[in-house]
């Protein structure tokens, strides 16, 4: 795979939770250039999550390959997968992102714990912690206790922790789905700022198909993934 | 930064972190307390003789001689004769020796005839004497010195009057010749507390009208009388002796087993008191066992609370997961929580036992002649703090253990 490939590549993949028969995800090809902004729509229970918990080395698949810049996921062991997801992908979750005791501070320095390239990118935590939070449009929070953030505030840290030491792939699941329609569209505003800023992909989940205007390209689960459920 | 995020995450479930670290607090308090009591007790108890090298006394058990002469529990089964006190008391490894003639009672409390010396020979606690707190000590015939606790129970003052009961609980008493208090003594934690001293002299006069345990009818001599009587004892209970020197202690020790006239037995303080704390050692070692099962049972219930914490925290855990965390790591964060909160309980354990201490050390001390030490925690404590956190790690594996397990299957995604 070279530097030109494409930075996700999911081929012929399938996969089954175990001790559960009733259901199965197969992929039979899904790929993702690099810099490229993709929304993922797809309605709740439609393997979005599964999806997800796949390209972060979560969950392993049964066959195919899941290929993330590069290195297939299948040939790590669970400890390096761990480690590579730490390097490779910003996570944001639909809402309660943060550790709602640590510091804003901690949250957002947090994946560099578990990344040492990441951390080698950052010279300065707390200033680089403080600019991503300044163009966040986040007043000055860095010592706040996470809890006493608003869930908008809090989705912008989290973004700030995702964005952190520069991983070449963002994966937001629902980001916005906790936030009204005002504070969404400055939401992905910000997002988009940082992600072009920086020429990160970014995968992003949502059931929403009005927020597909902004994006590269719009995918809906059902063209690219299958799902078997068998009656129980 | 770890160590910040465990100790936020444990300050965030703040009352039941600190029942679980009161819990542990006390229970550490209270084997340390236990342990505290019992070295206290054992060096009290050994601190109860000091200085007497040799106590002979009619031949038994070397318990029964040290209980009856010094603890003044139980009787002896036979008296050492006169004679045989004067032949020990000739030979030249004698340094000093003080009788000791016991029988006699003033309620609950014992009667012991001895001579001066014995406010000059015994020993408590390491080599301290004897003090008279108040009047003086035995001067005339009818004084008596008595202990501490008898002048507190019994609320005598100097110059009050006694009448010393024959035998022990008994009712038939020696009323025809009343003592009279001359000296009260200090209080010393040991049985003389609870003792009343006369001369051995004494012991002889208010048995004059007395014969084969029973006073003799219509027969009662006048103190002036018996004061001209000669009053040498015919038997004595025990005796304390003194050595020259050490090296002669076994020497003389064997020469009074085998001493022919009579059968005596001679036993060194200190290897009579080991013998009597192996007796009462088995109490002690359960006492220590039940302690131990506190602290057991504080750790158990860390344990519970970890378990109970577990399923409101899988979003913490799928958070770390999310962040390229391992399950190990998660695993870690438990056992460092669990490791977190023994400790501060350990330490919070051993501030309460300083402070329970310090105010109860004079308490306990005038109550029951305890002496407990405030001093630095010995190396075997230490151990014991560090086998509690060490402890408190190994249990929370279990919990950690099925954090372990359900962050693995959990992933970023919580399924609830």
């Amino acid at each position: 795979m070279t530097a030109d490939g494409p930075i996700l590549f999911l081929n012929d993949v399938r996969f089954r939770w175990p001790g559960r028969v009733s259901f199965a995800l197969s992929v039979p090809e899904f790929s993702v250039p690099p810099g490229e902004t993709v929304l993922l729509l797809g309605e709740s229970g439609s393997g979005k999550s599964t999806l997800l918990s796949l390209i972060c080395g979560t969950v392993l698949a049964e066959s195919g390959c899941v290929h993330i810049t590069g290195a297939d996921l299948s040939n790590l062991s669970g400890g390096q997968r761990d480690r590579f997801r730490a390097e490779q992908i910003g996570m944001i979750f639909q809402q309660f992102n943060l550790l709602p005791f640590g510091s804003v501070l901690d949250n957002v320095l947090l994946p560099l714990r578990f990344a040492p390239a990441r951390r080698g990118r950052v010279s300065n935590g707390r200033a680089e912690a403080h600019d991503l939070c300044m163009a966040l449009g986040l007043p000055d929070v860095l010592g706040n206790k996470a809890s006493t953030l608003s869930v908008g505030q809090q989705q912008r840290v989290a973004v700030a922790r995702a964005m952190i030491g520069r991983p070449p792939i963002i994966i937001a699941d629902e980001p916005t789905s906790a936030l009204d329609a005002s504070s969404q569209s400055a939401f992905l505003d910000l997002l988009f700022a940082q992600v072009q800023a920086h020429g990160t992909t970014l995968l992003m989940v949502s059931h929403d198909p009005r927020l597909g205007e902004r994006f590269d390209r719009v995918i809906a689960m059902d063209d690219i993934a299958q799902i078997e459920r068998q009656a129980a | 930064m770890i160590l910040r995020l465990a100790i936020g995450s444990l300050s965030a479930r703040s009352l039941t972190v600190a029942m679980t670290v009161l819990a542990i607090a006390l229970s550490v308090t209270l084997f340390l307390g236990v342990e505290k009591v019992r070295t206290g007790a054992k060096a009290s108890f050994a601190d109860t003789i000091s200085g007497t090298d040799l106590i002979v006394g009619a031949r038994s058990g070397s318990v029964q001689l040290l209980l009856y002469s010094v603890f003044r529990i139980g009787n002896a089964t036979n008296n050492v004769t006169w004679e045989s006190y004067q032949d020990i008391a000739a030979r030249p490894e004698v340094a000093w020796i003080v009788p000791i003639s016991l029988g006699d009672s003033h309620r609950q409390f014992r009667v012991m005839g001895t001579t001066v010396d014995f406010f000059e020979r015994y020993k408590y606690r390491r080599g301290r004497a004897l003090e008279v707190v108040d009047g003086a000590l035995i001067a005339d015939l009818f004084d008596t010195v008595i202990g501490a606790d008898v002048a507190t129970a019994l609320g005598y003052k100097v110059g009050d009057p006694i009448v010393v009961a024959h035998g022990i609980a008994s009712f038939s008493e020696h009323k025809d010749q009343p003592f009279r208090v001359s000296g009260i003594l200090e209080k010393t934690g040991t049985p003389v507390d609870r003792t009343v001293l006369v001369s051995l002299e004494a012991i002889e006069a208010i048995h004059v009208d007395w014969q084969n345990g029973a006073q003799v009818p219509g027969q009662s001599t006048p103190a002036d009388v018996i004061r001209q009587m000669e009053l040498t004892p015919k038997a004595v209970t025990a005796a304390l002796i003194g050595v020259e020197s050490p090296l002669q202690t076994f020497a003389l020790q064997r020469a009074i087993n085998e001493y022919p006239d009579e059968p005596l037995l001679a036993v060194l303080p200190g290897v009579a008191l080991q013998e009597l704390w192996a007796i009462v050692g088995v109490a002690e070692t359960a006492l220590l066992g039940v302690s131990a099962m506190v602290v057991v049972t504080a750790l158990i219930g860390m344990m519970a609370t970890i378990f109970s914490s577990l399923n409101e925290r899988r979003r913490e855990m799928a958070i770390f997961r999310a962040m390229g965390a391992r399950p190990t790591t998660i695993m870690g964060l438990l056992v460092l929580e669990a490791v977190l909160t023994a400790a501060v309980g350990a330490l919070l354990g051993v501030l309460f036992l300083y402070l329970g201490l310090t105010i109860a050390q004079p308490v306990i001390d005038s109550a029951f002649g305890l002496w407990l030490p405030i001093e630095a925690p010995s190396m075997r404590e230490l151990w014991v703090l560090l086998g509690v956190v060490a402890a408190g790690a190994i249990v929370s594996l279990v919990p950690a253990f099925r954090a372990y397990r359900l962050s693995l299957a959990d992933g970023m995604t919580v399924r609830t």
